[in-house]
């Protein structure tokens, strides 16, 4: 039986990154995954596939709906959805293809099978040609998770669908009905919206993206709306009927049934945590009462040598935090000082505009009782923003009242989340609205927007009354 | 150990800016992850001070300048024009350069809450409060002066750990994580001990002019029990099994800057005055900071006594990449039962934590009692049984 030092379960980005650390630091490190090709959720189902499709539907809009205003003359635009389809293949398998490369580099034994544990020490994993045995001094669960599936309608890939499937349709669906005003509903709602569906999302809570701050999801819900997106809050779904190959969606509002009759349902109501088939009961590891691997501060299961990480743990299912704690764990296996940051996991909204933030909202920060100062700047007074279609949308700086330190940060815009990370990094150092707001940003640059942002938290803003 | 050094915190200046200072004469002090020792004149001459006391300085950084022509004294203290508000660290944050402008706070001086201990623009505002009541003003009636006030932020006080406090914390951290520690106990039965020292106590301060304590006894019970079982005297090194033949022993000693194991060299060869001689040599030299990184080296056993502050029973933790530690607790007067008989004797227990990895527990029992049976018939160590 192939010992090591570590040995991965699963591959996404939390398990490779996991993988390929521990071996830079000089372990040695098998990454097992069920699928052929590395990446997990992220790269192959995930985050960019949907990001080829919404960059590409964007170009299709712009085409469409802007050129002729900016003096391009294009002609008749329509979407080939093949094409585009192909090229989103083509993404995912570079970016697969690339991480495959890396393990190969790095000397990361690869391994395709189903993993499970049959002892604390030995895990098999079975792939089509035969199980492998492997021990290892230890083992980093990274299975991630899987597409919640309603009980009274079941994901049968054609009607209805997990974000799996809406990455992968060869039609634009006449109608499409999203369960679910998360990320990921939005983001696949947009896809089919701009390539001609007619969309409706229906969300159980008062409003979508609840997590935010309610003056960002009142002018986000609104540009969605022009964009085509019918968005039903306060919305209880009850059930499904089929009718042939399409489907109608019951549903409860303020009381009264509604119905919502679609050729294609979307559900997105979340992510469960992926543990099956793992025998994780053999390897002694224990879950929590959300069925997540329950793991402490330093990401240890509590049985010696078996770690987990990722979308499987508590917290947020983000993949740049399954980075992080891939990185961390690495490092504490090698003895090292490995660090996260929970407290600042900057979550991303992928629609035209973005929405993005980190830490404290506005609202939570009041609910709690903390005394804060906001500052707010809207796009339509940024010359970058103006000069290129950019004007929806602003940027919000929480800080607490008396120090002046960023507590967190909201931002409405177009690319809001490359725009974020600067205000990740103030916040990572401690530092104040204030150091934001006298920091050089360049002009013109949407960036700008950020830092005036900064100077209103002390109602300094150069460029707003 | 022997990581190498390359920074240091500045402790304490023992001079002034425009100081005489004499050639050899000590400047500073520099604190290490490891240890805290003293800088002295290159030259004499007058000193001009070039980094704030509690600065971080890199070894070999120029701290100071002497101008070996100037004596102090020659040329009076002219008044300077008073300098620009102290500058701020370029590392500093906008808000931070502003604040310590505006507010002539050095952020060198403020404790810092920031990443890796830096100023935030919260910790200037802070130290720029007015403090409690100064002196009032003189013409107020001399009212009862209210209870004074904890000020929001004194609830707590932020020190930066001293880089041999974090050196500490990572070492027992590491240690914890790095090795499967398992502790196994015993309980030794002191009365031939403490019978035999107060026998020769007299004879033995006369002849070498200290007294014999009951560390020498352990440690020679130690040397006595790692040649009976040489597993216990083992570390890993990678993937190799390294296998001591020397015994060398680490004593830890309190100290204010924190725990420091200095090591006591071959102690097979010492006699037991060689070794109290030795230990409390080393304790001196650790408490007055004057331990060097060479005498905290190389130690194959450590012995930590825990009953020097009254405790019953603990678990200590081992010091990498040794393999175990013995660690003694108090002597209590406790009622054992001997031939059938319940008596009272001087007890104490005694705790081994051991590296599983290496050392298995047939071999750390086995120790243990090893160590036990010496304390309770020293005269076991006379003939090597």
């Amino acid at each position: 039986m192939e010992a090591y030092d570590v040995v991965v379960i699963g591959a996404g980005p939390g398990g490779y990154v996991c993988a390929f650390r521990a071996a830079q630091l000089g372990l040695k490190v098998a990454l097992v995954d069920k699928r052929a090709t590395l990446g997990g959720t992220c790269l192959n189902v995930g985050c960019i596939p949907s990001k080829a499709l919404l960059y590409s539907s964007e170009q299709l809009v712009f085409a469409r709906d802007h050129a002729a205003e900016h003096g391009i003359r294009i002609g008749s635009v329509a979407p080939d959805l093949a094409a585009m389809q192909k090229r989103k293949d083509a993404v995912v398998s570079k970016l697969v293809g690339g991480v495959a490369q890396l393990a190969k580099a790095r000397k990361v034994t690869v391994m395709t099978g189903e993993a499970a544990f049959e002892s604390p020490k030995v895990l098999a994993v079975k792939a089509a040609s035969g199980t492998t045995q492997v021990t290892a001094k230890n083992f980093v669960i990274a299975t991630g998770s899987a597409p919640v599936e309603l009980p009274f309608m079941k994901f049968d890939g054609s009607t209805v669908v997990s974000s799996d499937h809406a990455i992968a349709f060869d039609a634009v669906p006449a109608s499409l009905v999203v369960v679910g005003g998360g990320a990921i509903g939005l983001e696949l709602g947009s896809v089919w919206a701009r390539l001609g569906s007619q969309v409706t999302v229906v969300e159980f809570l008062p409003k979508i993206i609840a997590t935010y701050d309610d003056d960002i999801v009142r002018a986000f819900t609104r540009i969605l709306q022009k964009q085509g997106l019918r968005i039903e809050t306060g919305t209880r779904v009850t059930g499904l009927r089929r009718e042939g190959e399409r489907a109608v969606l019951t549903a409860e509002k303020d009381g009264k049934a509604v119905e919502f009759p679609a050729d294609k349902v979307l559900v997105a109501v979340g992510r469960r945590p992926y543990t099956d088939g793992l025998g994780l009961d053999k390897a002694g590891v224990a879950l929590d009462d959300k069925r997540r691997v329950r793991v402490d501060a330093r990401l240890s299961t509590g049985v010696p040598g078996i770690w987990a990480i990722g979308d499987v743990v508590a917290g947020p299912m983000l993949a740049h935090k399954a980075e992080e704690d891939g990185v961390a764990v690495a490092e504490w296996i090698a003895g090292k000082a490995g660090h996260v940051n929970w407290d600042l996991v900057p979550a991303i909204v992928y629609t035209d505009p973005e929405v993005a933030s980190v830490g404290l909202g506005e609202d939570a920060a009041k609910a709690k009782g903390l005394a804060v100062n906001v500052g707010k700047f809207n796009f339509a007074a940024n010359g970058r923003a103006i000069s290129s279609d950019a004007t929806d949308g602003f940027v919000k700086i929480v800080a607490d009242a008396k120090t002046d330190r960023i507590l967190g940060a909201q931002i409405l815009a177009r690319g809001a989340g490359e725009l974020l990370s600067e205000v990740v990094t103030h916040m990572e150092y401690g530092g104040s609205a204030e150091d934001l707001g006298r920091t050089i940003h360049s002009h013109p640059t949407l960036g700008e927007a950020v830092k005036e942002a900064g100077l209103a938290v002390s109602k300094s803003a150069i460029h707003a009354i | 150990m022997g990581e190498s050094i390359s920074t240091g915190i500045l402790a304490k200046w023992h001079v002034k800016n425009g100081d005489a200072v004499k050639k050899d004469q000590a400047l500073f002090e520099l604190e290490t992850d490891k240890i805290t020792s003293e800088g002295t004149a290159e030259a004499a001459g007058v000193i001009t001070l070039k980094v704030e006391a509690g600065a971080e300085v890199k070894i070999g950084q120029v701290v100071a300048s002497i101008d070996e022509a100037a004596q102090a004294g020659s040329t009076a203290p002219a008044a300077k024009p008073a300098e620009p508000a102290a500058k701020a660290e370029a590392v500093s944050s906008p808000a931070v350069r502003r604040l310590a402008e505006e507010t002539g706070v050095n952020p060198a001086t403020v404790a810092g809450t920031g990443k890796d201990g830096r100023v935030t623009k919260g910790d200037m505002l802070t130290a720029a409060e007015p403090k409690a009541p100064a002196a009032a003003p003189k013409a107020a009636a001399p009212a009862p002066s209210p209870a004074p006030k904890a000020a929001p932020g004194e609830r707590q006080t932020r020190t930066k750990l001293s880089p041999i406090r974090q050196k500490i914390a990572e070492r027992l951290v590491s240690a914890q994580h790095a090795a499967a520690l398992l502790t196994t106990f015993n309980e030794v039965d002191m009365s031939a001990v403490l019978a035999l020292r107060a026998k020769y106590q007299d004879d033995f301060v006369k002849k070498n002019g200290f007294k014999l304590g009951f560390m020498s006894f352990f440690v020679k019970a130690v040397v006595h029990a790692l040649k009976t079982v040489p597993a216990i005297n083992t570390q890993i090194d990678g993937d190799t099994l390294v296998q001591n033949n020397f015994y060398d022993i680490g004593v830890a000693v309190s100290t204010e800057k924190g725990l420091m194991v200095p090591v006591v060299r071959g102690c097979d060869t010492l006699g037991m005055a060689e070794i109290e001689r030795a230990i409390s040599a080393a304790a001196t030299k650790a408490r007055e900071g004057k331990i060097t990184l060479a005498d905290l080296e190389g130690g194959v056993f450590t012995i930590t006594n825990g009953g020097t502050f009254g405790s019953l029973l603990s678990t200590p933790i081992i010091n990498p990449p040794q393999s175990a530690i013995l660690g003694m607790h108090a002597i209590n007067e406790r009622p054992v039962a001997v031939a059938g008989q319940v008596v009272i004797r001087p007890m104490m227990y005694v705790a081994l934590t051991y590296d599983h990895r290496l050392v298995d527990g047939r071999e750390a029992v086995t120790f243990l009692v090893k160590v036990k049976q010496a304390i309770e018939d020293p005269s076991r160590l006379l003939l090597g049984l």
